[in-house]
């Protein structure tokens, strides 16, 4: 499915971190996933919440630049090979990923998190190979 | 003071340069008088400005009238640009100069051949008072171009009899080469360049003793004493401060002599006075304020009471080199925003108006400038935009290198752009503090 995914400008300074998760955290907001991406002046944080909406409006609230980003989310067996199973279909059709990262839901389960170049292709060649993705376990997810 | 040889003058124009005050203001009123006849009659700013506080050509009748005139300021240049201040039709302009504006638009400054035979007449001059003479080897190591500090000092070289080196700005390790090559007498360019040639010129193993260096005019930039005598020290030369602005003329408006005890204005072409900034009125004489300019030989753009917005103050002592000119003491500052960056000036109103061009930053900005090593360096912090940021940093990235590419190119030097979240730049009463200047001069 297509998730809103909440980004966060962070400049490389101690302790900003720290206060983008208490502030969510006091909100209580929790968050499923994240990743950050960095360079030497900057860096963005994104984040898999439940509520993005709320989430956006309470780091607003204290002056953080945030906006969200449509991304895909998919399940895939928490297994060897499963990740580059789905990743090769996606690369044969020619689809470019901006970024992607992942996380355990449990034992069996993983989701991955893809920000697509280009969101509707992918989405069209994801339907397109549902059965190829399902029979090598991966799935839409929540 | 005594010509050592008919070769070799100590002063170039002695006549001039060593008239008695009653002399100098003599031709400096009957020089004012025809001035303010031919602007007000070609220049219809001029005479709007006269007639509007009730003043005709008729009541300057000498050089005590000045302050009777109207001020003429940057503003004025520019919203006349390009050429609205000019006194005589294009045909008359041999060449034009410009420096950067406050918003975008340069000053633009028209010469024509005789502006530029004084122009040179005021270098050569300067060139003598900072002890250089026929012989010598001039290497002028400011920028060629629109900026004034390149062809001012080259034609005033030229008009010495020396010999020019017209290398230009930049070319380090080149530049110290020549030097060695060509055994390059007298360096030019900016104070912190200097500096930055010293450095070179250790990391290359030669030592300033292997050089033929004796004078160094330095200018375009304030510097203080203690730069003076790291640059002395590291060149083995004696360093002179040059002065000057595009629209008075260029650099050769005053310079030091051997003594060092302030600048000798050419004030036969420039006539100097000190005003309150703030009340506009003159101060007692040797009292400090704002630097004010009359040009009253110059026929491309005549000034009237151009205010330089410089804070200096004046020296009418005697000087021991024998001459009776003027002295202007080194500028402590400015009554503008206006920073001088490796010999650019910059306002911070054109980093806003870049700035406010773009939708994805906030025109909230901090420009850092601080000295590393001995070059001016130029950090700009910038908020970006609380809603419409990208979360892809090859987009950020890209915004960055735009806004480094739009100031680059509005200012003409280089900037570290460094993009941070909003609202983080200090707002005092609402305002922002737009700069930081970390350099020790």
């Amino acid at each position: 499915m297509i998730a809103k995914q909440v980004s966060v400008f962070l400049e490389n300074k101690s302790g900003r971190l720290n206060e983008v998760t208490q502030i969510l955290g006091d909100a209580g907001i929790n968050i499923s996933a994240f990743s950050i991406a960095d360079t030497s002046d900057f860096g963005v944080l994104r984040m898999i919440v439940p509520d993005p909406e709320k989430a956006v409006e309470v780091l607003r609230d204290h002056d953080f630049s945030v906006q969200t980003t449509r991304v895909i989310l998919l399940n895939s067996p928490n297994q060897p090979g499963s990740l580059a199973a789905t990743l090769k279909i996606l690369s044969d059709e020619n689809v470019f990923l901006e970024y992607l990262y992942a996380f355990s839901m449990n034992e069996n389960t993983a989701v991955i998190v893809i920000r697509p170049t280009d969101i509707d292709k992918c989405m069209e060649v994801i339907n397109r190979n549902r059965e190829a993705l399902e029979s090598s376990g991966s799935h839409f997810q929540i | 003071m005594i010509n050592c040889s008919s070769d070799i003058k100590m002063i170039w124009n002695e006549k001039i340069e060593c008239a008695s005050r009653e002399e100098m203001r003599a031709l400096q009123s009957e020089r004012l008088v025809e001035t303010v006849q031919r602007v007000y009659h070609s220049i219809p700013g001029y005479r709007r400005k006269m007639q509007e506080v009730g003043l005709v050509p008729a009541d300057i009748r000498s050089i005590d009238d000045l302050s009777k005139l109207p001020f003429t300021t940057k503003t004025d240049l520019r919203d006349n640009y390009p050429f609205g201040m000019f006194a005589v039709p294009m045909s008359e302009i041999v060449r034009v100069h410009a420096s950067s504006g406050t918003t975008g638009k340069p000053t633009v400054v028209g010469y024509t051949r005789k502006d530029l035979n004084m122009w040179a007449e005021v270098v050569t001059r300067s060139l003598v008072m900072a002890g250089a003479h026929r012989n010598d080897i001039v290497q002028v190591a400011y920028g060629y171009g629109l900026f004034t500090g390149g062809l001012g000092i080259h034609y005033g070289t030229e008009n010495l009899g020396a010999t020019v080196i017209p290398i230009s700005g930049g070319n380090t390790e080149k530049q110290i080469r020549l030097m060695q090559d060509f055994g390059t007498t007298v360096i030019t360019c900016t104070p912190s360049y200097a500096l930055y040639l010293a450095e070179v010129m250790q990391e290359m193993g030669i030592r300033p003793e292997d050089l033929k260096l004796r004078v160094g005019i330095f200018g375009a930039e304030p510097w203080s004493e203690n730069m003076r005598r790291e640059i002395e020290a590291k060149l083995r030369l004696k360093a002179i401060d040059i002065y000057g602005l595009s629209e008075v003329i260029g650099p050769g408006v005053s310079c030091e002599c051997q003594f060092q005890a302030g600048m000798h204005i050419n004030e036969d072409h420039f006539v100097p006075e000190i005003i309150d900034p703030q009340t506009l009125q003159p101060v007692a004489p040797g009292e400090r304020g704002e630097l004010v300019f009359t040009t009253v030989t110059k026929e491309g753009i005549p000034l009237l009471r151009y205010r330089t917005r410089d804070l200096t103050r004046l020296i009418y002592d005697r000087c021991e080199c024998g001459r009776t000119l003027v002295r202007m003491e080194k500028c402590t500052g400015r009554s503008d925003d206006m920073l001088i960056i490796r010999g650019v000036n910059v306002f911070p109103s054109q980093i806003e108006s870049v700035l406010l061009e773009m939708s994805e930053t906030e025109p909230h900005y901090l420009l850092i400038v601080d000295r590393e090593g001995n070059l001016d360096t130029l950090k700009l912090m910038v908020e970006v935009q609380g809603q419409f940021f990208s979360d892809e940093i090859r987009e950020l990235q890209a915004l960055r290198m735009k806004i480094t590419h739009k100031i680059e190119s509005t200012l003409g030097i280089s900037v570290d752009v460094k993009l941070v979240e909003p609202k983080t730049i200090e707002r005092t009463a609402g305002k922002a503090k737009r700069v930081i200047d970390n350099r020790k001069l």
